[in-house]
């Protein structure tokens, strides 16, 4: 089974004239167990269907099922539970709360669930050690490096265990070994059989680390590559 | 999500500092002057809630305030005093002659006779001397604040003279009595001496106080005095309320005081909007992440609302702490002495910051709502 199946998507920008086709008729699958990158020009329609993907944005026409749930069945209320509840996400710009410290900002996710705030930041520091930031807890966001920052968002996206993961550039604002690190513990993520990564990047260097890769050109995946050996690398 | 509403309120010191103040000094302009314009008000009717013996003012039908009298004849005294129901009535009169201290200062006064007998209408209050000292022949006494007028830094003591009209009379005592509308000193004299000291008139009695018998009240005595002698009789209330009803009605001062107190709200709500609008779309990128995350509308609005209202309610707090502590600096000066914090003045304020409040909420709300989740996928 497929983590995400688009079929047919088209999603439109504007009205009249000014109407702009950003996803034709897209067809894209994601599957369980894999990380899968969106690759493209910039203006290829990669964000575009990330939202869509992510149920940030409706599309206007064709199908869309997200871990076996028909996303355009869904009330906005149902989706919005179903984004809460079964996906992570991890941005370009980290998007981290300046306000909050790292525990903090990672329990945001679970506090969102309704999880009491002690408990959410009892797992939160359990993940922040994982990533490597057991000593960095309590720092806010303004005291962090770029790679430190990351790390914090992705132990953020991954906090309640969501069934798929959608990062966007999650590298480009990273040195090549912070990046490296970063991915190798996205793919690790999505090695569990129940569980899919999704990453939109321009960054080639970090291809490597996935399972499939989604050319996307001008609104269509134009190209499937599989690179089963993926897996192993990570 | 409470806690994470009140850090991204208070994450920036300078801003939140900005929004509390713009909202503490809104409130304090709007009580302030409120404050203000209820103080001068009640000045109009000090000098009749300063009478506490009588609780009914007869006068003639066309003295509309305490300060402008048209003068009652003698015989109307009797009338007042043979209508059923009228325990009690004494002369007063209000005068204002002019005042001369022995190094030649001169200021007009408000002059207070009260009746020779009984001292009905005397200042109970006192700061020195005795009020029963006005038994002695050619002696006043002057409040507070007058004598500090006719005698600036002097140290205040009785037995001095001072010339009424060519009389020269003795100040026996200083009195506490409440400030006047005009400010002028206040005097109280025996009427008998009192209306020798303004100059003779043909007719000199200002006032008849009257007291209700045991078992009528106040507003029925004024009543029964209106029907059975055709002169105006007011209760102290009715009567105080008389005199801020002509000040409101006849001055600029509520227009004047208004347009204060609609600037102060229109600035409050325009800088406090603003400020807090700003704030919210500084960080409209949190807001989206935290859409993204899957953070419901209403749970947004709640915070929201949560920051605006925590904003307001200390910037509201310090706000009035500003004008307790203005009222109670200023309360003891000679120059503003009265000045009141009314509670109406609070709730007032508190009501508009509370529309203030809800204004910059809205137009938040209204930008947050409106957010695409997806503006957060856009660096």
């Amino acid at each position: 089974m497929n983590a995400v199946e688009t079929r047919g998507i088209k999603k439109y920008f504007g009205s009249g004239e000014t109407r702009v086709e950003a996803l034709r008729e897209t067809d894209f699958e994601a599957r369980f167990g894999e990380l899968t990158f969106v690759v493209g020009p910039s203006g290829s329609g990669k964000t575009t269907l990330l939202s869509v993907v992510a149920g940030l944005l409706d599309h206007d026409e064709g199908s869309l099922h997200v871990l076996d749930s028909d996303m355009g069945a869904l009330s906005n209320a149902e989706r919005l539970r179903f984004r809460r509840q079964n996906i992570g996400f991890l941005f370009q710009q980290y998007n981290l709360l300046p306000a909050l410290n790292a525990v903090e900002n990672v329990a945001v996710p679970l506090i969102a669930n309704g999880i009491p705030r002690k408990a959410a930041e009892e797992r939160a520091a359990a993940l922040l050690e994982t990533v490597g930031l057991a000593s960095r807890m309590m720092a806010l966001p303004s005291e962090l490096s770029g790679g430190q920052q990351q790390r914090v968002a992705l132990a953020r996206a991954l906090v309640h265990d969501p069934k798929l993961v959608i990062c966007d550039e999650p590298t480009a604002a990273l040195d090549h070994k912070t990046g490296d690190a970063v991915m190798a513990l996205l793919a690790q993520h999505a090695l569990s059989p129940d569980r899919a990564v999704v990453v939109v990047t321009h960054d080639t260097r970090v291809l490597e680390f996935g399972d499939r890769i989604a050319y996307m050109d001008d609104g269509r995946i134009t190209q499937i590559e599989e690179r089963p050996a993926v897996a192993e690398v990570s | 999500m409470r806690f994470i509403a009140l850090r991204m309120l208070t994450a920036d010191r300078s801003k939140y500092l900005g929004l509390v103040f713009a909202i503490a000094f809104c409130t304090f302009l709007l009580q302030n002057q409120s404050s203000i314009f209820a103080g001068i008000l009640r000045r109009t009717g000090n000098q009749i809630s300063d009478v506490t013996e009588a609780s009914v003012w007869v006068m003639d039908p066309k003295t509309e305030y305490f300060e402008q009298t048209k003068a009652l004849k003698d015989t109307d005294l009797l009338r007042v005093r043979g209508v059923a129901g009228v325990a009690w009535a004494v002369r007063l009169f209000k005068g204002n002659p002019i005042a001369k201290t022995e190094s030649g200062k001169y200021a007009a006064t408000t002059m207070i006779g009260i009746d020779d007998d009984t001292l009905v209408g005397a200042p109970r209050k006192m700061l020195l001397g005795r009020w029963e000292d006005l038994q002695k022949p050619d002696s006043v006494i002057v409040d507070r604040a007058g004598y500090q007028l006719l005698y600036p830094g002097e140290p205040e003591r009785p037995g001095r003279t001072i010339e009424l009209n060519d009389h020269r009379v003795t100040i026996v005592g200083i009195s506490d009595a409440a400030a006047s509308f005009l400010s002028l000193p206040i005097m109280h004299a025996r009427y008998s001496e009192a209306v020798q000291f303004q100059g003779q008139e043909r007719k000199q009695l200002s006032y008849v106080l009257a007291q209700p018998s045991a078992g009528i009240t106040p507003e029925q005595l004024s009543s029964r005095i209106e029907n059975a002698t055709g002169l105006r009789a007011r209760t102290t209330d009715q009567f105080r309320w008389d005199c801020i009803r002509y000040y409101l009605k006849n001055t600029g001062i509520p227009v004047n005081f208004g347009i204060t107190i609609f600037i102060a709200l229109v600035v409050g709500t325009v800088v406090a909007g603003q400020t807090f609008y700003l704030f919210t779309i500084d960080n409209l990128r949190q807001f989206g992440t935290l859409k993204a995350i899957g953070v419901a509308d209403r749970t947004l609005v709640g915070m929201i609302l949560l920051q605006a209202l925590n904003a307001g309610a200390i910037g509201f707090a310090i706000g009035t702490g500003m004008e307790v502590t203005f009222v109670e600096i200023f309360l003891h000066k000679i120059a503003t002495r009265g000045l009141i914090l009314l509670w109406q003045s609070v709730a007032i304020a508190a009501a508009c910051i509370v529309f203030v409040v809800l204004i910059a909420s809205w137009l938040s709300i209204r930008r947050v709502l409106k957010l695409e989740a997806a503006t957060v996928f856009r660096s």
